[in-house]
């Protein structure tokens, strides 16, 4: 047996005249954080209801655990947990009633006490639904995603709405969860999350999967070379640096001179700089990182004309 | 991480901390509470119809009188015993119409049944729940009104109490197949509450809360045998009473029940 816990081919799904997904194929090995990357509207809240077996497909072959979601769905669901991206709770139900209500629902539920000391919701154990902040119904919906033991944990924007320390204790419970044994298909927006926590992404754009890698790979694959900026203590002659080999871009940025171009260029820069007497102060090097990937792989035809 | 961890899935062979509850009755259990938390909500279908036939019983004049004085049968049961079928529907109405429905169209928009549908229990085991829940809340506010008169207001017995008992369980089938109608099609709780209420106040008219049908002009009366807690009331009234048994209204109450709860069926929705 192959060791992928989700798998997804050519899978369509249109609304009316919108194409929400169209030919997505994706593959989520047992164990992994996989994370779905894309704009909003991309297609990801379709693609993981689907997964989930809560929206039916229009064609297309999904596979999760090696079972179908529509026709074992029953199955499906006693081994999948899902946090749906919006849906609540009976308005007066209380944190501590949820969880066992929930509990109840599985076969060999996770201790609520336990997991609401680990998602440090014990103190609101008593509070209504309707009383709690964003973050903690947030954290309370996925609270109920993992209370039934899933080996597949569905998380649709796990973050949205969590304050930073909260999101760091998020982030290690998932790691803490995938330790366990659980592959998780996580749905972002934020770079930085998926860099943290995901061990493969797929960015989707347009209800397809653009690119597929390593957090690193997905970076690497960025052309946007390096990025070079400093303020010159002088004007700089028109010329010295547009001929340059390697230099591909200049602008002028609040009086910070910022170059676009290979790696290589920076030495030339340099030297050219000093040839003509200035010196480049505050100087500073970016590689690009996961979101000059995602703005260049995400982008509308709109935005690369521009 | 090892077996400790409170949320390894099942192949770390963790067992099971506590016999978990079916999920239904873990369902009624935490509706059933929620529907106590809500003071409104309790007080209007299990306090409120015993309350009402308490204050008209001791404070209204005419509570003693005969109840219709022109007709032979009516005219032998005080005006508080022929108004305690009429408190019946409106504990009826109350439940089926009201909270029913507007909170099955609030866990709908919000998401509720959705979420449930994303789990083992189907989101029909929650609607199945909030119906078991106003049954039990109907009996208590039937029981207590009937307790509350027969205690307090002496009001006598029913002559069929077969027949009273028959209508009432087929008067709750039909409001509850309206309100379930209600339930499935309206989009929001604003909506739901909209027309359930509005349902709400045409049947307790014709239910004779405000005025007891046999005071209603005659066309009120009739066009009140065939609305479902007009009927209800008829129907209720006969046989405690001792009128004729009331095969008209009850025949109205069960078809429609049966036109109702399988198109409430059909037409609902679970997001
Ligand atoms: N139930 C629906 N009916 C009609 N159109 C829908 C429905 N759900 C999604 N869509 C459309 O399908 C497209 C993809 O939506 P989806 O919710 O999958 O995006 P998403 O990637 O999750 O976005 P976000 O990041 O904003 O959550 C959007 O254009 C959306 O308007
Ligand atoms: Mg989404």
């Amino acid at each position: 047996m192959d060791d992928s816990v989700i798998e997804v081919s050519h899978l369509r799904k249109t609304y009316g005249d919108t194409q929400a997904v169209r030919d997505l194929s994706l593959q989520v090995h047992r164990g992994e954080i996989f994370g779905l990357l894309g704009r909003n509207g991309a297609g990801k809240t379709t693609t993981v209801e689907i997964i989930g077996g809560l929206r039916r497909p229009d064609s297309g072959q999904v596979t999760v655990l090696g079972l179908d979601p529509i026709r074992d769905g029953a199955r499906l669901r006693e081994q999948v947990g899902l946090q749906l991206q919006d849906s609540q709770l009976q308005p007066r139900i209380t944190v501590r009633e949820a969880l066992d209500l929930y509990a109840s629902f599985y076969p060999e539920p996770a201790d609520p006490t336990a997991l609401m000391a680990e998602l440090g919701l014990t103190a609101k154990a008593g509070t209504r639904f309707d009383r709690l902040s964003g973050g903690q119904r947030q954290r309370l919906s996925v609270a109920l995603a993992l209370v039934g033991r899933p080996q597949v944990a569905i998380l649709d924007e796990l973050t949205t709405g969590l304050d930073p320390h909260a999101r760091r204790e998020a982030w290690d419970l998932v790691r803490q969860v995938r330790a366990s044994g659980v592959t998780i298909l996580l749905v972002t927006h934020l770079m930085e999350e998926a860099e943290r926590l995901c061990d493969r992404i797929a960015v989707i754009a347009d209800g397809t999967v653009v690119a597929t890698g390593t957090p690193a790979e997905l970076a690497a694959s960025a052309r946007t070379g390096r990025i070079l900026s400093f303020v010159p203590d002088g004007p700089v002659p028109d010329g010295l640096l547009d001929a340059i080999p390697g230099v591909q871009a200049i602008s002028l940025l609040e009086g910070r001179l910022v170059l676009r171009g290979a790696n290589q260029m920076v030495q030339d820069v340099l030297v050219a700089l000093a040839g003509a007497g200035l010196h480049a102060d505050d100087l500073r090097l970016e590689a690009p990182n996961l979101e000059d990937a995602f703005l260049e792989l995400t982008r509308t035809e709109k935005e690369v004309a521009a | 991480m090892t077996a400790q961890h409170p949320i390894a899935h099942p192949s770390t062979g963790r067992r099971r901390l506590a016999p978990a509850p079916r999920p239904l009755l873990a369902l009624i259990r935490v509706e059933a509470r929620l529907f106590l938390r809500d003071p409104g909500t309790w007080f209007f279908t299990l306090v409120f119809p015993a309350l009402l036939l308490t204050t008209l019983g001791l404070f209204m004049p005419w509570a003693d009188d005969p109840y219709d004085a022109t007709d032979p049968v009516l005219g032998t049961i005080t005006a508080i015993t022929g108004y305690t079928p009429i408190v019946l529907s409106l504990a009826v109405a109350t439940v089926a119409l009201t909270g029913y429905p507007a909170t099955m169209a609030g866990y709908r928009q919000r998401g509720v049944l959705r979420r449930l549908s994303a789990t083992p229990v189907a989101p029909s085991r929650l609607l199945a729940a909030q119906v078991v829940v106003n049954v039990l809340a109907l009996l208590v506010a039937g029981g207590l009104a009937i307790g509350v008169a027969t205690v307090v207001l002496d009001v006598s017995a029913p002559a069929q109490p077969v027949t009273v008992l028959l209508a009432f369980v087929l008067a709750a089938f039909a409001a509850f197949g309206l309100g379930s109608l209600v339930a499935a099609v309206a989009p929001t709780t604003g909506a739901a509450t909209g027309v359930g209420m509005t349902l709400y106040f045409v049947s307790l008219f014709f239910a004779g809360v405000w005025f007891p049908l046999p005071l209603m002009p005659e066309p009120v009366q009739q066009i009140a045998t065939y609305v479902p807690l007009g009927a209800a009331t008829q129907a209720m009234t006969a046989g405690w009473a001792g009128q004729p048994f009331p095969t008209q209204t009850l025949v109205v109450l069960a078809a429609w029940s049966l036109v109702t709860v399988p198109l409430a069926g059909r037409l609902f929705r679970w997001s």
